[in-house]
């Protein structure tokens, strides 16, 4: 039995559970001896990062793109997924020929910290207990998620970030590294995102953590230990969030008011309508894949988020003195992250004259837009970094 | 392999301004439209170009053609930048479109160390004359557009732009205008013979003024001096 892959065996909820301690992809464990100095003021160490690498690293080690994953997201941006076997969440975006193109650049795709796909977590095991952390992890931020991954750069030999790049959660993390690691980043592409969480959305955050809490099979955090899972209060934090990922307009386009495979209303409760059930498919196969105490964990860091407060409540002190050069994307309909919290990031980015491009992409599929194929956010993407790839004398791809 | 308008010839007001620059200098161009004299001050100044665009389109299209361009309003956004943060603030026949072409100025003055305005001459001899014979606002090859569809709001003639040099007080390091063949007309001619003869003009620009107004010093020590935790 040992010498058997103990993946063959098991469901995919117990293989969730053996990835948030055994990732199929690489790791990085940082020793006790670097601890990570948390923004709570607790200490952590030691730690994993987990991480799938793609392309080439070239020999002046200067073409190297980080991506950073949104809240539910991991590090298989452009391979399946080990527990749905599900596509890379960003295959669009990154491979041979596409914008973040993989012949040319060196593509690094950390699982955050408090993440479940193999970085340290509230899933993983505390290793003063034996048991998973559960509430035991200390909360974290965005700030901690940078600095949990610099070890990651320093143990690849990378000095300078190509490009740091990312959507929502992805954005913010992309900003925190501008802010924190200025000489680190070369160009900095935040994706409908911004500076600091608003209010609204630290709402619906608070609706989803409680619909977890909620639910008896959370058992205060523990359900690993007791073997249980809080499926259903997770699957409905799922589908409120996901919601607000969409837009009305991309919703009534989808759905309508159309009836699920009945031709009438049945009169009760079931999902009669298609939009209920789509919501609810997107709620149970979220279960399976994710961890519920990761959830809060990571909804939490984003509340915390705040560059502008982090910087005397002037956001352009962030930026003071950075030569990175940045893309600010939003998109028309996404109301999580308004194009105007992204218009905030430019008039700091200006205040400092800052190298700056500011798109804005016209979409009606909300804030999901970014994961989407939309030419305009590609030919954007590849633009911006052909531009800047010829500033910092990268080669073009060779072909063929 | 970026340029955008390789089959176009350049802009008269475009080539000038690129020979008023110096090299490798860092140049924002308001109203940038499709990036072709961002495009050609890096091609042959090497100036670290930014561009300021309101259609969103030509925005996305800069960018995708590896230009540094926001999109925004000359009305609006050029308060978000610091005093000298360029050696040259350009408005390329753009000031006639703004809603308050003084303030404008007053902060390309401000943001940059040189400022380079062009404008159509609403003083041109073929705008007065159409003025004139037809009782009709003017419409021309140069201002093609109907009154009631032109985004020029505030055009001006090169005697009432000098004029407003004066108000804002700003030193004129250059001005040339070029007749309608796009032939720079010699600067040994009286003012009023380039205000009749000149279709576009070109100023080159910087403040007399040393001192910032309070409202600007106020926002630049708020936005680059606020204090840090």
């Amino acid at each position: 039995m040992n010498t058997a892959n103990p993946r063959d065996f098991l469901a995919t909820t117990d293989a969730r559970v053996l990835e948030a301690s055994h990732p199929s992809s690489d790791y990085l464990d940082v020793p006790a001896s670097r601890p990570l100095k948390l923004d709570s003021g607790r200490q952590l160490a030691p730690y994993r990062i987990a991480y799938k690498t793609y392309g080439t690293l070239n020999a002046d080690k200067s073409n190297t793109i980080l991506i950073e994953h949104a809240l539910t997201m991991d590090q298989y941006v452009a391979s399946p997924h080990p527990v749905t076997g599900k596509p890379g969440w960003w295959e669009a975006m990154v491979g041979p020929g596409k914008p973040i193109d993989t012949d040319r650049f060196f593509v690094i795709c950390p699982n955050v910290l408090g993440g479940c796909m193999g970085s340290t977590g509230p899933a993983s095991s505390n290793p003063e207990t034996g048991k998973p952390w559960g509430l035991d992890f200390p909360v974290i931020t965005i700030g901690d998620m940078v600095e949990a991954q610099v070890p990651l750069l320093d143990h690849l030999g990378i000095d300078q970030l190509f490009c740091v790049i990312g959507g929502s959660m992805g954005g913010m993390q992309v900003l925190a590294w501008a802010a924190r690691h200025k000489k680190r980043v070369f160009t900095a592409v935040p994706i409908a995102t911004a500076a600091w969480h608003s209010s609204q959305n630290i709402a619906f955050h608070e609706v989803g953590r409680q619909a977890v809490m909620a639910d008896p099979n959370w058992c205060g955090g523990r359900y690993l230990e007791l073997g249980k899972e809080p499926r259903n209060g997770l699957a409905v934090a799922r589908m409120a969030a996901h919601i607000t990922y969409l837009s009305e307009e991309a919703l009534h386009r989808k759905f309508g008011r159309s009836l699920q495979e009945i031709s009438t209303k049945s009169f009760s409760f079931n999902a009669d309508f298609q939009v209920e059930s789509y919501l609810r498919h997107q709620g149970s196969t979220f279960v399976d894949r994710f961890d519920a105490n990761s959830y809060l964990y990571i909804t939490r860091a984003i509340d915390y988020f705040d560059l502008r407060a982090e910087h005397g409540d002037v956001l352009a002190n962030a930026f003071k003195g950075t030569r990175t050069r940045f893309c600010v994307v939003s998109f028309t309909s996404d109301w999580l992250y308004p194009t105007r919290e992204s218009r905030e990031i430019v008039q700091a980015l200006n205040a400092v004259a800052a190298n700056v491009s500011f798109v804005e992409i016209e979409s009606d599929k909300g804030h999901d837009a970014f994961l989407l194929e939309e030419p305009e956010l590609f030919a954007t993407i590849r633009g911006f970094l052909n531009a800047a790839a010829q500033k910092r004398g990268l080669k073009p791809a060779r072909r063929g | 392999m970026l340029a955008p308008n390789l089959q176009r010839p350049h802009r008269v007001d475009h080539l000038v301004i690129a020979e008023m620059v110096e090299r490798g200098s860092r140049a924002l161009d308001v109203g940038c439209g499709d990036g072709a004299l961002l495009q050609l001050l890096s091609d042959t100044k090497d100036v670290d170009g930014r561009g300021i665009e309101v259609s969103r389109e030509r925005v996305n299209a800069c960018v995708a053609r590896g230009l540094s361009v926001i999109q925004g309003d000359a009305d609006r956004d050029l308060v978000d930048y610091p005093d000298d943060a360029f050696d040259y603030a350009i408005l390329s026949l753009t000031i006639q479109a703004t809603l308050q072409p003084k303030a404008v100025l007053e902060q390309l003055l401000r943001i940059g160390r040189h400022a380079i305005v062009s404008f159509p001459n609403f003083g041109h001899w073929q705008v007065r004359g159409r003025l004139l014979l037809t009782g009709r606002m003017p419409v021309t090859d140069n201002l093609p557009e109907a009154w009631f569809e032109s985004p020029n709001v505030h055009l001006c003639t090169i005697k009432d732009f000098a004029d407003l040099c004066q108000v804002v007080d700003a030193r004129v390091e250059r001005a040339v205008a070029f007749n309608a063949w796009g032939s720079q007309l010699g600067t040994w001619l009286p003012l009023t013979v380039h205000n009749l003869m000149g279709e576009k003009a070109v100023f080159m620009l910087t403040r007399k003024w040393a001192s910032l107004s309070p409202r600007n010093a106020d926002l630049s020590a708020n936005t680059i001096n606020g204090a840090s935790p």
